[in-house]
């Protein structure tokens, strides 16, 4: 008889536990992907996360490390404390878009502008998740939302923001990429990307690094989990090209 | 040195970790006595981009477990009222002085008493209360640092020093004590078992206010309420003067209460038998106290900067034993000792003369 071999399993970081994420949502896939760079740097005990409001809120549910719950937008603010005053911990925001782009915005460019030593994990879905779907600064043109019932007008509500573009101009932001976990390759790519990111901080290099992660949101967006994907690939990544912007 | 100066480094005696602020007058001393002072002395110090940040700043630090301030003035506060709530409901201690400036909206820069009802009420959304102290010289000011801190690490919550712009801006010979408090002994105080400092061989610590479980934020907010009444219970502070026999007692806090003092000698030199009250915990409110002083029928005027707000604290403590007046002036506007003592005359003479 052939002994049974394991060739994948859960990394001890990320809880045994079910998430409250819809089918088809791409947090679950991010946080896996945090869980496992934590574990594989060894840096449990000395990784401090920070939750943000939004769908992400109840983060510190599903990753077995110590967490911050923060009010809506000001992670950056908040790791900027507590990285300051703990130069040796490794300080992560999970953010999403509303959370970054919207509300928070003010925090997160000038922690980059002052070179904080922290990483931000910025999911992108162009949508207010937790509230309903509703217009968030990075919606596509067009892009039919709660609050853009006849699509993004952009002569009313502007164009989608690129946080990252606008992040990686400023010399206190040391690396800026842009990844997506619509598909298994480009879900390696992100793996790679916050491992990188873990690391410069591990490293003391001097600055803020973020990894912009395109993620799909089936729920507010009004579709299946596989036309989400497809939408990801076919859609988003025309405003929000994948790819390392700096660093 | 000034009341802003002391103040910083009497924070700094009682060993606060990371400052954090944005400019606004009239407290723009502490945040360049804080840039020069926290680096000599390797703590950190950051100038934020908004006192939202700031208060934010102060979250995170404190949730490490480290003794974390910021300053501001009125304006200012008012923009840390979320991280305020988010402080109290995350049970996080953290000390925020507050030198008050003429207000609503952008008011001006003169001295004010205008912030009373936002510090001893909670001031931002939800059930929580904030310890609040109102000291009236720069020596009670820095005595006030260490106590605070002590206060917010024993309780777990943000404790507001609510000063103002002359407390801030004047001088006056001051004794800094080391670590030791002329007025408030320091306390031993219970280890922060709760803090993130990295799972390190130990279960997770998760810091956070959302409670969505049915029944559990009402189970967090009894506990609040539940430390609340013992904070009302344990350290009410107050001072008063000569208020048994008393036909009129004023009540006053801060810069305000040392006028009234001026104003109550001035009195008892023309044979009025005045006492005064000085609160000097403004949360808890000496209700107890006042209630006391109620019991023989007297009169009560409350002296603020402000249009009126302490007054209505005095009126419930009085609660219709006695009648309760107010005189204050706002918007920058310091009652004078002659004009608390006409007041204080008006309202006596129909009794006495």
């Amino acid at each position: 008889m052939r002994a049974v071999e394991t060739v994948f399993e859960r990394t001890p970081t990320f809880k045994d536990c079910p998430t409250h994420y819809c089918p088809g949502c791409g947090h679950g896939i991010a946080h896996r992907l945090i869980a496992e760079t934590v574990d594989e740097l060894g840096i449990r005990g000395r990784t401090i996360g920070i939750a943000p409001v939004g769908c992400a809120v109840l983060a510190y549910f599903y990753l077995d490390i110590d967490m911050l719950e923060v009010a809506h937008g000001r992670a950056p603010a908040a790791a900027t404390g507590m990285k300051r005053t703990n130069p040796d911990k490794i300080i992560f925001s999970y953010q999403g878009d509303g959370d970054l782009a919207a509300i928070g915005t003010a925090e997160i460019i000038h922690a980059a502008h002052r070179g904080e030593q922290i990483t931000v994990i910025f999911i992108n879905n162009a949508v207010f998740g937790m509230t309903g779907g509703q217009m968030a600064p990075t919606t596509m043109v067009g892009q039919v939302t709660t609050t853009t019932p006849l699509g993004r007008n952009v002569d009313s509500q502007g164009y989608p923001l690129q946080v990252s573009e606008l992040l990686a101009v400023l010399p206190g932001a040391i690396y800026i990429e842009r990844c997506a976990v619509h598909k298994p390759a480009e879900i390696r790519k992100t793996k790679k990307a916050i491992k990188h990111a873990f690391q410069l901080q591990l490293d003391g290099a001097k600055g803020l690094t973020m990894v912009e992660v395109l993620s799909q949101c089936p729920t507010a967006w009004r579709m299946t989990p596989t036309e989400a994907v497809e939408w990801v690939e076919k859609e988003m990544t025309k405003t929000f090209p994948l790819g390392r912007l700096k660093g | 040195m000034c009341g802003n100066e002391a103040l910083a480094e009497a924070a700094i005696i009682a060993g606060v970790d990371a400052y954090f602020g944005y400019p606004i007058t009239p407290q723009n001393e502490i945040t360049a006595y804080m840039s020069r002072r926290m680096p000599e002395e390797g703590r950190i110090f950051v100038q934020s981009e908004s006192e939202l940040a700031a208060i934010n700043m102060v979250f995170g630090a404190s949730a490490t477990g480290k003794r974390a301030m910021t300053t501001s003035s009125s304006p200012g506060i008012s923009l840390m009222q979320e991280g305020l709530s988010y402080l109290a409901g995350a049970e996080l201690p953290a000390v925020v002085v507050n030198v008050m400036r003429g207000g609503p909206g952008l008011g001006n820069i003169a001295p004010s008493q205008g912030d009373y009802f936002q510090a001893t009420r909670g001031g931002g959304h939800g059930d929580y209360r904030t310890i609040t102290l109102g000291p009236s010289s720069v020596q009670e000011l820095v005595d006030c640092m260490s106590f605070a801190f002590d206060l917010a690490d024993e309780y777990r919550m943000p404790v507001i020093i609510l000063a103002d712009g002359i407390l801030g801006q004047m001088m006056e010979p001051i004794v800094l004590n080391g670590a030791e408090s002329a007025k408030w002994p320091r306390r031993k105080l219970p280890p922060k078992d709760w803090a993130l400092t990295g799972a390190n061989g130990r279960e997770q610590h998760i810091v956070r206010s959302l409670w969505l479980k049915e029944g559990a934020l009402e189970q967090l907010n009894d506990k609040l309420q539940e430390r609340y009444k013992q904070v009302e219970k344990n350290e009410v502070i107050c001072e008063q003067y000569e208020v048994d026999g008393a036909e009129i007692v004023v009540v006053a806090y801060g810069v305000a209460a040392r006028i009234v003092r001026g104003a109550v000698s001035k009195a008892r030199e023309e044979g009025i038998k005045a006492g005064w009250i000085r609160p000097v915990t403004l949360w808890p409110f000496p209700t107890e106290q006042i209630s006391k002083a109620a019991e023989d029928f007297k009169i009560f005027l409350t002296v603020e900067m402000s249009c009126g707000q302490m007054v209505e604290d005095v009126k419930l403590a009085v609660s219709g034993k006695a009648p309760v007046l107010f005189y204050g002036r706002s918007g920058g506007g310091v009652p004078t000792v002659e004009q608390v003592l006409e007041k204080i005359r008006q309202l006596t003479i129909p009794a006495k003369r």
